[in-house]
């Protein structure tokens, strides 16, 4: 683990010996985790493989059986949670989402509303928007906190492959403009290998680590993801999800990176 | 007509709706209903046991609505079922208070003041405490309310933010144990829970925010005070059950208006 040895300066987040343990079991063992400022790191692992975990425990969500998280001080994180289900007996505009838990002028909300390309929904109810506009709002509210990092847990889900796509080209695009870090969880193995600096694969301890091209070739990655039976899973697994047919033919090829296939990702 | 006890009954309630809107409304957005109805239910207890001690009953109810309210709060962080442990603890109160009462003479000959309230005695020194108790009731959820929301909203949100969710319910669990505590000459135990959550359910449909959700409940809540007691005086029926009856009321109408 060759980012270990660096400045600590730079760190943002970083977690030692981490283990998580939910009802006596150990979701996660002995996580050595760090990442610096502007990096994106992806985060990849089967169901249940702790990846949910992890992004908990370095926002200070999780209590450590072992090890520590360290977060740099007066850390700005904007986190994209999985789910965020709205209680129907709340009445909740998107403007005034946008504003918790801090107060911002509504000229700053609705900007950060149409950089992430869903302006004018601030009148909006947030239980009456599509799965689609609601990740953008999330992103629009996590940005409005002047973050060092987004975290942003599996943030396509539900959005179609063109989606999934754009998404992830405005996530790049303001890493660029913001230089913020970008943490995120994904399933979209295709997609988001190119974009990555670095990509963990979680299996309740880190598999495998490094850039893209070096992981996907990694024995641990094809063990959880690539060649044989677990690659076929995978692959229908993601077929199924989204529908595109183009991957269908590549199933026996599924561990190569697959920049080439999506030039729109990165 | 507006008689020396009668101003007082109208005060004291309208002064217990300033705390009942916001802090009814957190209890229908966080599913705290029967929550709040375990809390007001070990009133009783601590009405048994202020007398006992001799103690003053703001004191003993106050204390044992905490002790009720944590309780609930640290079985629910240890996942256990809620609905099934909440009506083991909301019953269990209830009856070990009405046991306890049963020993005291003085709360067993108007237990059914305390089970239903007596409004039309509240004296000047409640109704002091009526508008203190909600004053800093609702001054705590206006200190902590953005907190409070982000909280409610997503805790993950909330601790990613920097907040504790933990200590954010905490202060819904002290204040839900204060209201208790005053609402308890206003309506009785057994009808507090009601009067947060059914004036805050009645405004869920005309709010489009949280703030204007808490408020319509305050104000509905204020609207059923006075028409409950207005009926209780015209109709010579119990003060509390008629200010809860109107809530009710005016949340059925509400429920009937056409869909916007």
């Amino acid at each position: 683990m060759p980012f270990l040895r660096r400045g600590d300066a730079m760190r943002l987040i970083s977690a030692r010996n981490l283990s998580v343990h939910h009802g006596g079991v150990a979701v996660l063992a002995g996580v050595n985790f760090a990442i610096e400022r502007g990096e994106i790191v992806t985060l990849v692992g089967p169901n249940g493989s702790g990846k949910s975990t992890l992004i908990r425990a370095l926002i200070g969500a999780e209590r450590a059986a072992t090890g520590a998280v360290t977060r740099a001080a007066g850390l700005h994180v904007g986190y994209v949670p999985q789910r965020l289900h709205v209680d129907a007996t709340l009445p909740l505009t998107v403007a005034r989402f946008l504003n918790l838990p801090r107060r911002v002028p509504a000229a700053e909300a609705s900007a950060a509303l149409a950089r992430t390309g869903v302006a004018g929904l601030e009148g909006r109810q947030i239980t009456a928007l599509s799965g689609g506009q609601f990740q953008r709002v999330l992103l629009a509210r996590a940005l409005l906190s002047r973050p060092d990092i987004l975290i942003l847990d599996e943030p396509t889900q539900g959005l179609d492959q063109p989606g999934v796509a754009a998404f992830y080209r405005l996530l790049v695009d303001l890493r660029v403009e913001t230089g913020c870090a970008v943490l995120l969880v994904s399933h979209d193995l295709h997609v988001v290998m190119a974009a990555s600096d670095r990509v963990i694969c979680l299996n309740g301890h880190i598999c495998c680590e490094g850039a893209p091209s070096v992981v996907s070739a990694a024995p641990e990655y094809r063990a959880l993801f690539g060649l044989g039976t677990g690659g076929a899973l995978a692959l229908y697994q993601h077929a199924h999800d989204h529908d595109h047919e183009h991957d269908l033919g590549h199933g026996h090829d599924h561990a190569h990176p697959h920049s080439h296939e999506h030039p729109d990702a990165g | 007509m507006l008689d020396d006890f009668l101003l007082r009954a109208a005060l004291a309630g309208l002064g217990l709706t300033l705390a009942t809107g916001p802090l009814g409304a957190f209890v229908v957005w966080r599913r705290m209903a029967y929550f709040g109805d375990a809390t007001a239910h070990a009133a009783i207890l601590g009405v048994a046991l202020s007398f006992g001690f001799g103690i003053s009953v703001y004191v003993g109810i106050i204390a044992v609505a905490l002790g009720m309210a944590i309780t609930v709060a640290s079985l629910a962080g240890r996942g256990n079922a809620m609905d099934a442990t909440l009506g083991v603890l909301a019953h269990s109160a209830l009856a070990f208070g009405l046991v306890a009462a049963s020993f005291l003479a003085q709360v067993r000959v108007d237990l059914s003041a305390w089970l239903f309230g007596d409004i039309l005695a509240v004296g000047r020194g409640d109704l002091a405490v009526v508008w203190a108790g909600s004053g800093v009731v609702l001054g705590l959820l206006v200190w902590r309310w953005q907190a409070l929301l982000t909280a409610t909203v997503n805790e993950e949100l909330a601790v990613a933010a920097g907040l504790n969710p933990r200590r954010e319910g905490l202060v819904l669990t002290l204040a839900l144990a204060l209201v208790v505590a005053v609402a308890i000459k206003i309506v009785g135990a057994l009808l507090i829970a009601a009067m947060l959550i059914i004036p805050a359910a009645a405004a869920r449909r005309l709010a489009r925010g949280p703030e204007g959700m808490a408020l319509g409940a305050s104000l509905i809540g204020a609207t059923a005070v006075l028409v409950g007691l207005y009926a209780s005086l015209r109709l010579d029926t119990p003060a509390g059950p008629s200010i809860v009856a109107a809530s009710a009321i005016i949340f059925a109408a509400i429920a009937l208006l056409p869909r916007r």
